[in-house]
């Protein structure tokens, strides 16, 4: 342990602590700007670089970088000084001389970390005029657009797309001024190894990466008298949505999520739990059918469209064993517009299927060529985020804390316990083994729960008895992960049966399209405990239960896997370039 | 070109026993090294230069890039035979370096910063290249000509081939 004193108020912390870490102890909050620390990721973004953080200590002749700075045993630190909250301000000044400062119109407002810091150190006004950059917005990419004026070059996103993620898109370009995030050889996005993640937009504290938006196409759309606006919503939004309204992390607001999209003008409100439940139809049915005939395994999961591009990429030697399984979201556009519109006669030309994601990826998956129907319309039309349906609600002026529950509509919002844990790493799994065990077997599984397959860890393994078949299961989360795992599989070092893959670490939960955590990511565990208590709270935890699972295969796709299910349901891989 | 796209090429088979017979295979740390080797021999570093060697010592390209951004010293776009560099130094411009570079460009009929198309001539200015004894100073290629006035370089382009 070392003691020193941080305004003159005496702290003891351990060895190798940080002064921004020692301060938190007496609560003092030191600002940051490029900093971000995740500790359950397993993610630090030290660099450093952009002195927000400075403060006094007694014998240093320059101020010292709070976030960087180690403490030692006798210490005097002065967090707050005239001194020091002038030099922040200097510091803070700079980085707006170079800044757009269009606030008012800029897709991070309120949301923003460099506004937030302008705002807590009272900038009125910018002494320094100087160059500004003139980078061009880059919107190539489905999911994630590109804003390099508002960079502060904080390179968390580099961090992201590096240390946790390593698919290396990002990285710091040119020299000096010019210092520029940018891609290999500036390919635009949509063209670079980039698999639409977004974690890097979850990390960028200002708007200079963000979201595609996608509102005023769904208002278009809502307008149109002329159009039947559905809309599915993914199962890690209903965990999430509630904190953009002041509801605390961890809230369950299904009810209200349903309203509020009645309100804002939808035909039908269903749910993507509902594909959930089919999707692990098809994959149970699809796992059985390759250890019955020796077909590859292991077998990986493919409901994250964000994994599947890195597959294609990275590992485009190994694309036989992903489950040819569509995504819950497609599978249910899949269902939507062929099935659901006779159904509900519905003329095709007139659907419009909306998706609420928690996601970036979806975005790019919906617009992917083979997603279409048989009668060559794309299957999702549009899709948005978490974070956009909230400004959509907003816009609407309804209250949402305040909203009364209500219930999806029938059939494709009926869903199990199965289908909601979809959203965090490892509910894939424990979803499908609900399954296939009482297919395999013939018997009723009454622990359905697998506990060793939940939370937050990176990488999760469990062996289930199956009959007399030991079933070796893994799950992974963030593509560093997936990446070890699946390096263990190609050197033939791991037996697994079955491998869950989300890209995103700890699943749907910490999407790139969730309420931002800044860093919080305390948060992430409440969201992943709201979907395991709504499956608990289900009275119905198998998918192959779901009665109108059952209603649609007796009435249209005859038996999972079989041939008209394999038409709509299932897909293909694209051999990708390695860079 | 399109023989490098397949890596087939001398040029790909020199830099690949450079890497080989340097022991340099998966070592991070000597990417600058072997961008200079590479350089040396293509004359510049296109994309799949560096992708080669992003493969070979496992760096992912966008860092490789970053790196030859960051150096002037690296080139991605090819470079002419004659390489003419025009100091704009303290010493030389007070000697009047930016009359010779006027007249170079006049005479080359190229801006700053250009390589003509067939590759002949490349025309750049730089910083001191710590010849100021003999300012105003050109340098082609390796070669440097010092004390120069306008009329003398007509001479000096005809002396390259
Ligand atoms: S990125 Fe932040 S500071 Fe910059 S314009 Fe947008 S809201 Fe304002
Ligand atoms: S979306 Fe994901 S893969 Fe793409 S640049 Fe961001 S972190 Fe990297
Ligand atoms: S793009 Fe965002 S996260 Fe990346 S360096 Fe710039 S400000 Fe930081
Ligand atoms: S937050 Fe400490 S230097 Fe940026
Ligand atoms: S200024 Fe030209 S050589 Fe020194």
């Amino acid at each position: 342990m070392v003691s020193l004193t941080i305004n003159n108020m005496p702290v003891q912390v351990e060895d190798g602590v940080t002064i921004l870490e020692a301060a938190r102890k007496l609560n003092i909050d030191i600002p940051t700007l490029c900093h971000l620390e995740l500790h359950d990721l397993k993610m630090v973004n030290q660099v450093a670089s952009c002195r927000v953080c400075v403060v006094e200590v007694k014998g240093r002749r320059n101020l010292a970088p709070a976030c960087a700075t180690q403490v030692f045993e006798g210490m005097e630190v002065l967090t707050h000084t005239p001194t020091v909250i002038k030099a922040r301000r200097m510091v803070v000044e700079l980085i707006l001389s170079n800044h757009p400062k269009n606030c008012l119109m800029c897709n991070k407002s309120t949301d923003c970390e460099l506004q937030n810091l302008a705002a807590s150190l009272g900038i009125f006004e910018i002494e320094y005029v100087g160059q500004m950059s003139q980078h061009k917005p880059e919107q190539s990419s489905r999911a994630i657009s590109r804003d390099m004026n508002k960079c502060v070059l904080c390179r968390r996103c580099e961090t992201m797309c590096s240390k946790v993620q390593t698919v290396n898109v990002l990285s710091a370009m040119e020299r000096g001024f010019d210092t520029v995030m940018g891609t290999a050889f500036n390919l635009p996005m949509a063209d670079s190894t980039c698999v639409n993640c977004g974690q890097c937009v979850a990390v960028c504290p200002t708007a200079a990466l963000t979201e595609v938006n996608n509102i005023s196409k769904a208002w278009d759309y809502l307008a149109d008298d002329g159009k039947i606006v559905i809309v599915q919503t993914a199962p890690a939004v209903r965990a999430a949505l509630g904190e953009a309204f002041g509801l605390p992390p961890g809230t369950n607001v299904t009810g209200k999520m349903v309203t509020a999209l009645r309100m804002l003008g939808f035909n039908k409100v269903f749910d993507t739990d509902f594909a959930a439940d089919l999707t692990i139809m098809e994959e149970a049915a699809e796992l059985v059918h390759r250890i019955k005939h020796g077909g590859t395994i292991p077998m990986l999961t493919s409901c994250c469209p964000g994994w599947v591009k890195f597959i294609e990429h990275q590992f485009n030697d190994m694309l036989d064993i992903p489950s040819s399984c569509k995504s819950p979201q497609q599978m249910f556009g899949a269902i939507a517009k062929t099935y659901l519109t006779q159904k509900l006669n519905i003329p095709l030309e007139k659907m419009v299927l909306i998706s609420v994601m928690p996601c970036l990826a979806k975005k790019y998956e919906a617009s992917r060529e083979e997603h279409k129907t048989p009668e060559g319309v794309q299957e999702v039309d549009l899709v948005i985020t978490t974070r956009e349906l909230a400004k959509m609600i907003k816009e609407a002026g309804i209250n949402f804390a305040s909203l009364a529950e209500s219930d999806f509509d029938d059939p494709m919002g009926a869903s199990t316990g199965a289908g909601v844990i979809f959203g965090a790493s490892g509910g894939v799994l424990e979803a499908a083994l609900r399954t296939a065990y009482e297919w395999i077997t013939g018997q009723k599984l009454e622990k359905v729960d697998f506990t060793s397959l939940r939370g937050l860890d990176g990488i999760k393994e469990a062996t289930v008895k199956i009959g007399d078949m030991d079933v070796n299961v893994a799950a992974a989360s963030g593509l560093g992960n997936a990446r070890h795992l699946l390096e263990c599989v190609r050197a033939g070092e791991c037996n697994y049966h079955v491998i869950e893959i989300m890209a995103c670490p700890g699943g749907c939960i910490d999407g790139g399209g969730q309420p931002y955590h800044h860093g919080n990511i305390g948060i992430l565990q409440k969201r992943t405990n709201a979907l395991y208590q709504a499956d608990r709270d289900k009275p119905v935890r198998k998918s192959h239960e779901n009665p109108y699972i059952q209603q649609l295969y007796q009435e249209f796709l005859g038996e999972p896997y079989s041939e008209k299910a394999k038409e709509l349901l299932h897909t293909t891989y694209t051999k990708r370039e390695l860079m | 070109m399109a023989e490098m796209g397949k890596q087939k090429s001398p040029e790909f088979e020199e830099l690949d026993g450079f890497i080989k017979k340097s022991g340099l295979e998966g070592k991070q740390s000597a990417l600058i090294a072997v961008l200079h080797q590479a350089q040396h021999i293509f004359g510049y570093l296109p994309k799949e230069v560096m992708m080669f060697i992003g493969k070979k010592l496992q760096i992912p390209v966008a860092k490789i890039y970053g790196v030859v951004t960051f150096y002037s010293f690296f080139n991605t776009e090819p470079k002419g035979r004659n390489q003419f560099k025009v100091c704009l130094g303290t010493a030389c411009f007070v000697r009047g370096s930016d009359k010779i570079a006027d007249a170079l460009q006049r005479q080359l009929g190229m801006k700053m910063g250009e390589t003509s198309e067939d590759l002949r001539y490349s025309l750049e200015a730089v910083r001191c290249v710590g010849a100021c004894g003999l300012a105003p100073v050109v340098l082609v290629n390796d070669k440097v000509y010092g004390r120069l006035l306008v009329k003398d370089i007509n001479k000096i382009i005809d002396a390259q081939e």
